[in-house]
């Protein structure tokens, strides 16, 4: 599965700064997709905590809306929980999913547990966001109290930043020729 | 995380019944083929009789197309009719008929309502307020909306029970106090 430590409770989730741990869990029952796989463009992970929560808002179905604000970032979405790969299947047709579910079911939640994301009284996932770069570095995490329904907002601020120091590294290199300050004053 | 801020803030384009200086503004993010919406709208009203000009209530689209089918033209049909002057009209005419909301139907509200049909259908069918539709959405997921419908009341997402009229007048009346006292002081 992945070789770094289960996190305990009371850690809290893995934060901004950390190498997200690497995994591979199944998206369908004949299909397992690898975090380093998704590598070279930013990646949203949802962990939550259970398919079919009884609203028609819910958050998967909200993402699954602003998915084009995602992809406008070039990000991939993907949202995990314990649920088997037939649930998830079922779930993701029903909502008219259009990004992966992965099933964190056996052994379950081990992945939801690197990230520290693990609800061991409910045996859950915990409701959490990551926000990796195109290295797979976590540049923003959140864990939200599992009824609240987190939204999208920190999300895309977080990938506003990320575009907001890509683009200024960007400026850094394509801008060789820019004269600093102190020299412009020292013209006469 | 979200501090759920009312972003852009009730502004021109924004479509508002009451008066716009009232002391307590309720902004709705809503689907018109929502069932939540459905629940929410009568005690909407209610809350609008019972506040009257003490209360503006704006209402912005956020559709959840993919849950639910119509729910993206019904938002623009609505448009439709702002721009003929009778908005209000067609989100009551919708909200009362959340079951019938297929694109012949939206039609035949744009006539009963006197409205010009013909020039609903042909909006629709050229997408013409898709634009304003998804930049009400975009300002939803800017503002932390979490599902349909959320609440705004004067800039913050109200995250009480509004199932609960009780306390969702009581929210009201406070942020109206509330707003009251900021103007005295």
């Amino acid at each position: 599965m992945a070789e770094s430590e289960p996190r305990d409770k009371g850690q809290g989730i893995l934060e901004a700064g950390t190498q997200a741990p690497d995994f591979t869990l199944h998206a369908t029952p004949d299909q397992k997709l690898s975090l380093h796989e998704l590598r070279g463009r930013p990646v949203i992970l949802a962990f939550y905590p259970a398919d079919w929560s009884p609203v028609c808002g819910d958050q998967m179905a909200l993402y699954n809306e602003i998915l084009p604000e995602f992809r406008e970032h070039g990000a991939e979405l993907v949202g995990i929980s314990v649920d088997g790969v037939w649930c998830h299947a079922a779930f993701a047709r029903h909502r008219n999913l259009h990004f992966p579910l992965l099933s964190d079911f056996e052994p379950k939640g081990a992945v939801s547990r690197l990230f520290g994301a693990y609800r061991t009284e409910d045996g859950t996932s915990e409701r959490a966001l990551f926000v990796l770069d195109a290295e797979g570095v976590i540049r923003w995490s959140y864990c939200s109290p599992v009824g609240v329904n987190p939204g999208a907002e920190g999300i895309l601020n977080a990938l506003e930043s990320l575009a907001g120091s890509r683009d200024g590294a960007a400026k850094r290199i394509t801008a060789p020729n820019a004269k600093p300050e102190s020299s412009a004053e020292a013209r006469p | 995380m979200s501090n759920g801020q009312l972003t852009p803030p009730v502004g021109d384009g924004d479509h508002v019944a009451g008066p716009r200086d009232a002391p307590v503004t309720l902004v709705e993010y809503g689907d018109f083929e929502c069932p939540y919406c459905g629940r929410a709208y009568p005690i909407v009203k209610n809350i609008q009789r019972q506040l009257g000009p003490q209360l503006c209530f704006v209402f912005r689209h956020f559709p959840l197309k993919e849950s639910h089918p119509h729910a993206e033209h019904a938002a623009e049909a609505a448009e439709a009719a702002g721009a003929q002057g009778k908005f209000w009209e067609m989100h009551d005419m919708l909200f009362e008929h959340q079951r019938r909301l297929a694109d012949a139907d939206l039609v035949r509200y744009a006539d009963e309502l006197g409205l010009d049909a013909e020039r609903v259908a042909r909006e629709l069918a050229m997408g013409i307020w898709a634009r304003r539709v998804r930049d009400d959405f975009r300002s939803g997921v800017r503002s932390g909306v979490n599902g349909t419908p959320t609440f705004f009341v004067n800039g913050y997402r109200f995250d009480g029970d509004w199932t609960d009229e009780g306390e969702f007048l009581g929210a009201l009346r406070d942020a109206a106090q509330a707003a009251g006292g900021q103007l005295r002081a």
